[in-house]
């Protein structure tokens, strides 16, 4: 399928989905529905270096927050002059800006190491943008900072609306670019890249600047994704902010769908996403999150391959793959450095 | 500030006691992280857990923490065995330890915290013990039992675990294990059981880091997240699975921390782990002292 046609496709789609939560007329759909959102934007993101390259990132929440306390640094910029309340499709370019740099930087120290060196430097990565935003009182501190969030917007009406569009729109965005990448030169670089990095730096794959392109984007789209959440959330606090539940949320979800291709961050973020909104409501909000751990434990135990993995051993599709050649890796003595 | 150096003089000292206990802490991670190449991001979940167990013998039993932990050692232990085969099986195996085995970690770390958090609230949580509360006055130093007795075991405990490496069979199959694997196998040694009670052994260390953690300061279950990068920052500093390094490079790292804390406050102390982790990435990715 040509890459217009599926932007075209899912812009539709999400014509629809729009004009059916209007339809049904509750505020608080939109409320759920743009964390599933959300959830399907971070998700698609980790997956873009998690599942294309392999490279566990574990600071989803940093590179989230990221793009939020951008947010709520231009808005404590602008409040005194005539840019108050900047559009927030350029505060999500901003974030994603902010998000993507510190992305590159990140991976510029740590991806010429091993792999789980990156993951441990992404987990402290989170620690230390939270002390940073806890002593930097300009943006809350630890405190926290409120955000006045418009009622109303022009064309749409309630703000909340506008804000679930917004989302929607990046979630299309997000899965289009993960779609283009998986299936151009950079995605089949990548997975170079995750099946065996020495191999594929050995016939020339520029192993690094790669990984440094997929940090990027992923980090960018992290960022994008968090630049609304203080218009949404309506006051933004580090702890919550840089809470360990996103970071396990995209990592499961992209896990349990399926990491190879764009649909299973997908089905694995509406799936868990959706779970969760209705658990949080119906039992608590502590419990969904125990939910989440066990069901990616058992999943990554179980069904390595996710749902995708799972509905492909099913039609018979896909034969077992490199399961040989992984073993004899596995095998092999000595460590890889 | 004016700079006065009794301060500064308390500030090292207080980090090179801080910087011991920190030792004890990171060994169980450079026998797993260093020397098996398991990337046990979980492993502060199991101190955390050391440390409640700590507290639930002391409040109800009366027991001393230390010796409460020493007593599950055996049960950390076990379920350190029992985590390791898991891992083995369903990752090793299969040569899928990079992405999955790490979320597999990540997801006990986060089921560990939850479970806690559903069971014990966020409250903190404390120890009793006679040796909480007083300090020793040598000169002008100030040196607070609470910390000194954690520094103190938990150096005998790497110490212990150094000559245990070194000196016996098992210890030096553990070693073996990390540089070659096959070499083992053809010694007649099975890997994957050296493995095994390597990682049970680093476990079972968890529960006494736990006990030291809950003397030193009040445990909530999400403070572990705080040990992840100071850990594992200690972990690459000293070089991979060199426990002497380890040894050195947590009380660098304990010294720098408080040093920081005494003169720019404690609010800033978390970002040095993680600025130290970085620069030793940078600059010399093997560690003080690498293999």
């Amino acid at each position: 399928m040509r890459t217009p046609l599926f932007l075209l496709i899912w812009l539709a789609v999400s014509a629809a989905v729009f004009a059916a939560s209007v339809w049904l007329g509750n505020d608080y759909i939109f409320f759920a529905c743009y964390v599933v959102l959300q959830y399907v934007v971070l998700g698609t993101a980790w997956n873009i270096l998690g599942g294309y390259c392999g490279y566990v990132n574990f600071g989803s929440a940093a590179f989230f927050a990221l793009g939020a306390y951008s947010t709520v640094a231009i808005y404590q910029l602008t409040r005194e002059n005539e840019f108050y309340g900047l559009p927030i499709p350029v505060l999500m370019l901003i974030g994603g800006i902010v998000s993507g740099i510190v992305g590159f930087g990140m991976g510029y120290l740590t991806l010429r190491l091993r792999g789980a060196f990156f993951a441990i430097a992404t987990l402290a990565l989170a620690v230390v943008l939270q002390t940073l935003v806890v002593n930097w009182d300009y943006v809350g501190g630890s405190r926290g900072a409120y955000i006045i969030r418009p009622e109303q917007i022009e064309p749409i009406g309630n703000y909340i609306r506008y804000l679930f569009l917004l989302m929607l729109l990046l979630a299309v965005a997000a899965i289009t670019i993960a779609r283009l990448i998986e299936h151009s030169r950079l995605g089949y670089g990548f997975a170079s890249i995750r099946d065996d990095e020495l191999a594929a730096e050995a016939s020339g794959v520029p192993t690094l600047r790669l990984k440094l392109i997929a940090t990027t984007i992923s980090g960018a789209l992290m960022g994008m994704a968090g630049a609304p959440f203080p218009y949404y959330i309506g006051y933004l606090q580090p702890s919550s902010t840089f809470g360990l539940d996103y970071a396990v949320n995209s990592i499961a979800m992209p896990l349990i769908g399926g990491t190879t291709s764009w649909i299973g961050p997908l089905i694995g973020a509406l799936l868990l996403g959706s779970l969760q909104q209705i658990a949080t409501v119906t039992i608590s909000s502590a419990v969904n999150l125990l939910i989440v751990g066990f069901v990616l434990v058992i999943f990554v135990i179980i069904a390595p391959n996710g749902i995708v993995g799972l509905i492909h051993t099913y039609l018979q599709r896909k034969p077992e793959d490199f399961v040989g050649r992984r073993q004899v890796e596995a095998e092999l003595p000595g460590r890889v450095q | 500030m004016v700079f006065s150096f009794d301060l500064f003089i308390n500030a090292v000292v207080s980090g090179i006691l801080i910087g011991g206990f920190y030792a004890g802490v990171t060994s169980g991670l450079s026998l797993s992280f260093g020397i098996l190449d398991i990337v046990n991001i979980a492993h502060p979940a199991f101190i955390i857990l050391g440390s409640y167990i700590a507290y639930i013998c002391n409040a109800t039993l009366g027991v001393d923490p230390i010796l409460a932990a020493i007593a599950v050692m055996p049960v950390f232990y076990v379920l350190g065995s029992g985590i390791y085969q898991i891992y083995y099986v369903s990752f090793e195996k299969r040569g899928q330890e990079s992405l999955r085995g790490l979320a597999f970690f990540f997801g006990l770390l986060f089921i560990t915290e939850v479970t806690l958090v559903l069971y014990f609230g966020v409250d903190y949580r404390y120890v009793e013990a006679p040796y909480i509360g007083p300090s020793l006055h040598v000169a002008q130093l100030d040196l607070p039992l609470r910390i000194l007795v954690p520094c103190v075991v938990s150096l005998l405990m790497t110490a212990g675990l150094q000559i245990f490496l070194t000196r016996s069979f098992l210890g030096r199959a553990v070693m073996a294990v990390a540089q070659d694997q096959l070499a083992l196998r053809l010694m007649a040694v099975d890997p994957i059981r050296i493995k095994r009670i390597a990682f049970g052994i680093s476990i079972a260390t968890a529960s006494l880091a736990g006990a030291f953690l809950i003397i030193i300061q009040p445990v909530e279950p999400s403070v572990g997240r705080e040990y992840i990068g100071r850990i594992f920052a200690i972990c690459v500093l000293g070089g991979m699975g060199s426990l002497p390094g380890t040894v050195i490079a947590a009380m660098l790292l304990g010294i720098v921390e408080s040093l920081t804390s005494t003169f720019y406050g404690p609010s800033w102390a978390p970002a040095v782990s993680f600025g130290f982790l970085l620069l030793t990435l940078a600059v010399r990715p093997a560690g003080l002292l690498g293999r």
